[in-house]
C-alpha cells in the first residue's frame, strides 16, 4: 500500500491560519491501514484543530468527512454539494488524493495533511517499511523476490557494494542490506548460480526519469 | 596477456613484474599544487596513482582534473570514477575527457553512499552500477561505440580495473563477486586495505581456484597505522574492514611515539609476505595524508626501484 | 463506603477504560472540561488484558495534543487501581480535584463565551 506519515500539526496551523470553514477530508483505504489519515486520524486532527482555533480567538468550523478513497472520480463527486461552504480542505490521503482533489475542485484550496513516504508493507503495527519503487519494470524474478531498486541504497543491479556488513547496509545497522536478502533467498531457493547472472543496464524510460508515466488499457476503455 | 591500451601499468603487470600503485585525494579547493606536491612526493616509487573521486561523498575537485594535472607532470594516473554522482551520459563524457588527454587507467566504483559526506541532502545517481561501467569502458573501447550504439571518434584506450573487498560480508560471495567482475570486463583490481593476511590468503585461494587470478591482474591493498587510535577506529568504525584484535594490540603495546614506525613496519611485513602469495601481482599503497611514507615502504619492501617498460 | 470526594467530579461509568478513545478525551476539552482522569485498574489485572495499557498510551497522546494547542496536558491523565480500593479512590479523587483547581479552569471556556450572548 501506500505508506504516508502525519503532517506535524503545527505545519497543518499553519496552512490553515487564515481560514475560517474548514474540512478535514480522510481516505478509507491505504493511509487507514498506516493510520495517518484514516477516519480516527480525521476526527483527531479536526478536535485539535479546533481547540487550537479556539484558543487564538478565532472562529472556525472543522467538519470531518471520510471517502472511500480519493483517486477515483465517483468518491470525490460525493461532496460535490457542499465544496462550496468551505474555504479549504485538509486532505489526509496520499499525494495523489490531494492532486486529484484540486483537479476535481479547481477553485477550493486542497492543502496536505500527511506525508506521502512510499509503497511498502505493514511489519508489524506501528511499523511500515518500503518495498517497491515503481520503477515500471519489474525484475523480482530474477532476484529471488526481492527488489534491489527500492531495497539498496544505490539500487546496485549487481551488488552487494563493499559496505554491506554482517547483513546491514552501510548506511544504518537496522537496514537489512538487499543483496544479503537476495543472496539468502537465492541460497534457500538452490539457485546460488544465478547470483553470477549479470544485471544488464536499466532502462530507466518506465520509470521516474521517462516523466509522468501513464498505463493505458483499450480493451477495457468505453 | 598481450597488452591492449597504452597503460605503464598494463606493461608492468603484463611483464610480469610486481607493479605498486598509491592514491591521493584532491584538495578541497581549486588549488592544484596540492596534487602535484604530493605526487612528487611518490612518484618514482610507483608505476602509476589513483585520484580518489569524492571520496566516502566528500565534495572534492574532480578526479578527472586531478588526473589531467598528474599528466602535464609526466605522472601516470588511474582516474577513479563512482557512479554515485553521474548519469550514463555523464560518465562516457568523462571517460571521452580523460581520454583526450591520454589518461589511460581507470577504476570503476559504486562509491559510498552520500550520506557519508558533505552533502547528504544531495540525490545519488547509481544509473548505473560498477560492474554496468567495467562493460561500458570496455565496450567503448573495444567496440568504439557508445552505449547508445554511434561510433566513437578516437575511442579511449583505458585500462579497466576495479576494487575488491574479500573481508565484506557475506564472505560467501566474495569469490562469485570477482568472477562476475572478470565476466564484465575487468582486467585489474586493487583490493580493500588488508590487516586480515589469513582471511585474504583464504579468498585467494578460492581466486585461484576458479583462475580469476588469470584474467585478472590482484593488487593487494596496503595501509600503514599512524596510530594505535587509527587502528582503533577504522576497526570499529570503517564499514568493510576487517582487523583481527592481534594487530589492534601490536599497535596498542607499541609506545606512542614509536606507534607510526610500527605501522610502517606492519605494512612492510604484510607485503612481503603477500610477495609469496600466487595470483597477486601487485600492491596498492594507500597512505592518504602521508603520502611522504610511501617511498619507504616501497624501497623496505624490494619494490624500488620501479621496472622501466 | 460512603466515603467523601469532592462534588465536582462527574463519574463516566466504562465497561474497561480501553473503550476509551483518544477523540473522546479530545471532545470533552473541546466542549469546555477543566480537567479528564482514566481510571483504571492496575496494570496487569485487565479483565481483557490489555485495556488499560491502550488508555495510557490513549492518554498520554492525549496529554501532547492538548499542550500543543495550549490548554494543557496536566488536564489529563491516568490512575490505576483495583475495584476494591475504595479510599484510594477518594484519594486520587482529592488529588484530580487539587490538580485542576490549581490550574484554573480550561481556557477554552474563556474564548467561548463571546459566543454564549
Amino acid at each position: 500500500m501506500i505508506v504516508a506519515d502525519r503532517k506535524p500539526v503545527e505545519e497543518i496551523m499553519d496552512m490553515v491560519k487564515d481560514v475560517s470553514s474548514l474540512l478535514i477530508l480522510g481516505c478509507n483505504e491505504c493511509v487507514t491501514v498506516c493510520e495517518a489519515g484514516g477516519k480516527k486520524e480525521v476526527a483527531v486532527l479536526a478536535s485539535t484543530l479546533r481547540m487550537s482555533f479556539l484558543n487564538q480567538g478565532k472562529e472556525v468550523r472543522v467538519d470531518e468527512r471520510t471517502l472511500e478513497r480519493q483517486c477515483d472520480h465517483e468518491y470525490l463527486e460525493e461532496i460535490r454539494n457542499i465544496a462550496d461552504q468551505y474555504d479549504a480542505v485538509v486532505s489526509l490521503a496520499c499525494g495523489v488524493g490531494v492532486q486529484f482533489m484540486a483537479e476535481t475542485y479547481p477553485r477550493l484550496p486542497i492543502f496536505p495533511g500527511v506525508n506521502t513516504c512510499f509503497l511498502g508493507v505493514t511489519e508489524e503495527r506501528g511499523l511500515w517499511t518500503e518495498r517497491c519503487q515503481a520503477c515500471g519494470q519489474c525484475i523480482l524474478s530474477q532476484t529471488a523476490g526481492v527488489c534491489p531498486i527500492s531495497r539498496c541504497a544505490k539500487r546496485l543491479l549487481n551488488g552487494p557494494c563493499g559496505g554491506s556488513t554482517k547483513g546491514k547496509c552501510e548506511i544504518n545497522p537496522d537496514l537489512p542490506c538487499a543483496w544479503q536478502l537476495i543472496i539468502d533467498r537465492l541460497a534457500a531457493l538452490g539457485r546460488m548460480d544465478d547470483y553470477e547472472q549479470l544485471m544488464p543496464l536499466k532502462d530507466w524510460t518506465t520509470d521516474r526519469a521517462g516523466g509522468p508515466r501513464k498505463v493505458v488499457r483499450e480493451d477495457v476503455q468505453s | 596477456m598481450n597488452e591492449k591500451t597504452p597503460s605503464k601499468l598494463e606493461k608492468v603487470l603484463a611483464a610480469g613484474h610486481m607493479a605498486v600503485t598509491s592514491e591521493c585525494g584532491p584538495p578541497r579547493g581549486s588549488d592544484p599544487e596540492v596534487i602535484k606536491k604530493k605526487a612528487e612526493l611518490i612518484k618514482d616509487h610507483v608505476d602509476a596513482i589513483n585520484i580518489t573521486d569524492n571520496q566516502t561523498s566528500v565534495t572534492r575537485m574532480c578526479s578527472l582534473a586531478a588526473c589531467i594535472q598528474l599528466k602535464l607532470m609526466g605522472v601516470e594516473p588511474v582516474l577513479q570514477m563512482v557512479t554515485r554522482d553521474r548519469n550514463r551520459i555523464a560518465l562516457q563524457s568523462d571517460i571521452l575527457g580523460a581520454a583526450s588527454f591520454d589518461i589511460h587507467n581507470i577504476l570503476c566504483l559504486s562509491g559510498d553512499h552520500q550520506s557519508f559526506g558533505d552533502c547528504s541532502q544531495g540525490q545519488n545517481v547509481h544509473d548505473l552500477d560498477s560492474m554496468q561501467l567495467i562493460q561500458t569502458v570496455r565496450h567503448m573501447r573495444d567496440e568504439g561505440k557508445f552505449l547508445g550504439g554511434d561510433d566513437i571518434k578516437r575511442p579511449p584506450q583505458m585500462f579497466v580495473g576495479a576494487a575488491a573487498n574479500p573481508f565484506a560480508d557475506p564472505f560467501e560471495i566474495r569469490v562469485p563477486r570477482l568472477a562476475k567482475k572478470v565476466a564484465s570486463g575487468v582486467e585489474f583490481i586493487q583490493t580493500q586495505c588488508i590487516f586480515n593476511l589469513d582471511k585474504f590468503e583464504e579468498w585467494m585461494q578460492g581466486v585461484r581456484d576458479r583462475g580469476l587470478h588469470e584474467k585478472a591482474h590482484i593488487m593487494a591493498g596496503i595501509t600503514p597505522f599512524k596510530s594505535a587510535g587509527m587502528a582503533r577506529f577504522m576497526q570499529k568504525r570503517v564499514p568493510g574492514m576487517d582487523i583481527p584484535d592481534h594487530v589492534v594490540k601490536r599497535m596498542a603495546d607499541t609506545p606512542k611515539d614509536q606507534q607510526a614506525a610500527e605501522g610502517i613496519t606492519i605494512a612492510v611485513e604484510s607485503i612481503q609476505r603477500l610477495k609469496e602469495c600466487e595470483g597477486v601481482h601487485g600492491f596498492h599503497i594507500m597512505a592518504i595524508e602521508w603520502e611522504e611514507k610511501v617511498p619507504e615502504i616501497a624501497e623496505r619492501s624490494g619494490l624500488y626501484p620501479r621496472p622501466q617498460v | 463506603m460512603r466515603l467523601n470526594y469532592p462534588p465536582d467530579i462527574k463519574i463516566v461509568r466504562v465497561p474497561c477504560t480501553g473503550k476509551v478513545d483518544l477523540v473522546h478525551l479530545l471532545h470533552a476539552f473541546e466542549k469546555g472540561v477543566d480537567g479528564v482522569f482514566v481510571v483504571g485498574c492496575l496494570e496487569g489485572d485487565c479483565r481483557y488484558k490489555t485495556g488499560n495499557l491502550r488508555a495510557r498510551k490513549r492518554v498520554e497522546q492525549a496529554r501532547a495534543i492538548l499542550d500543543q494547542v495550549g490548554v494543557g496536558g496536566e488536564r489529563v491523565g491516568m490512575y490505576n487501581l483495583s475495584s476494591g480500593e475504595g479510599p484510594r479512590f477518594a484519594q486520587y479523587a482529592m488529588e484530580m480535584d487539587e490538580i485542576i483547581r490549581r490550574l484554573g479552569p480550561n481556557p477554552l471556556k474563556a474564548a467561548r463565551k463571546p459566543k454564549a450572548a
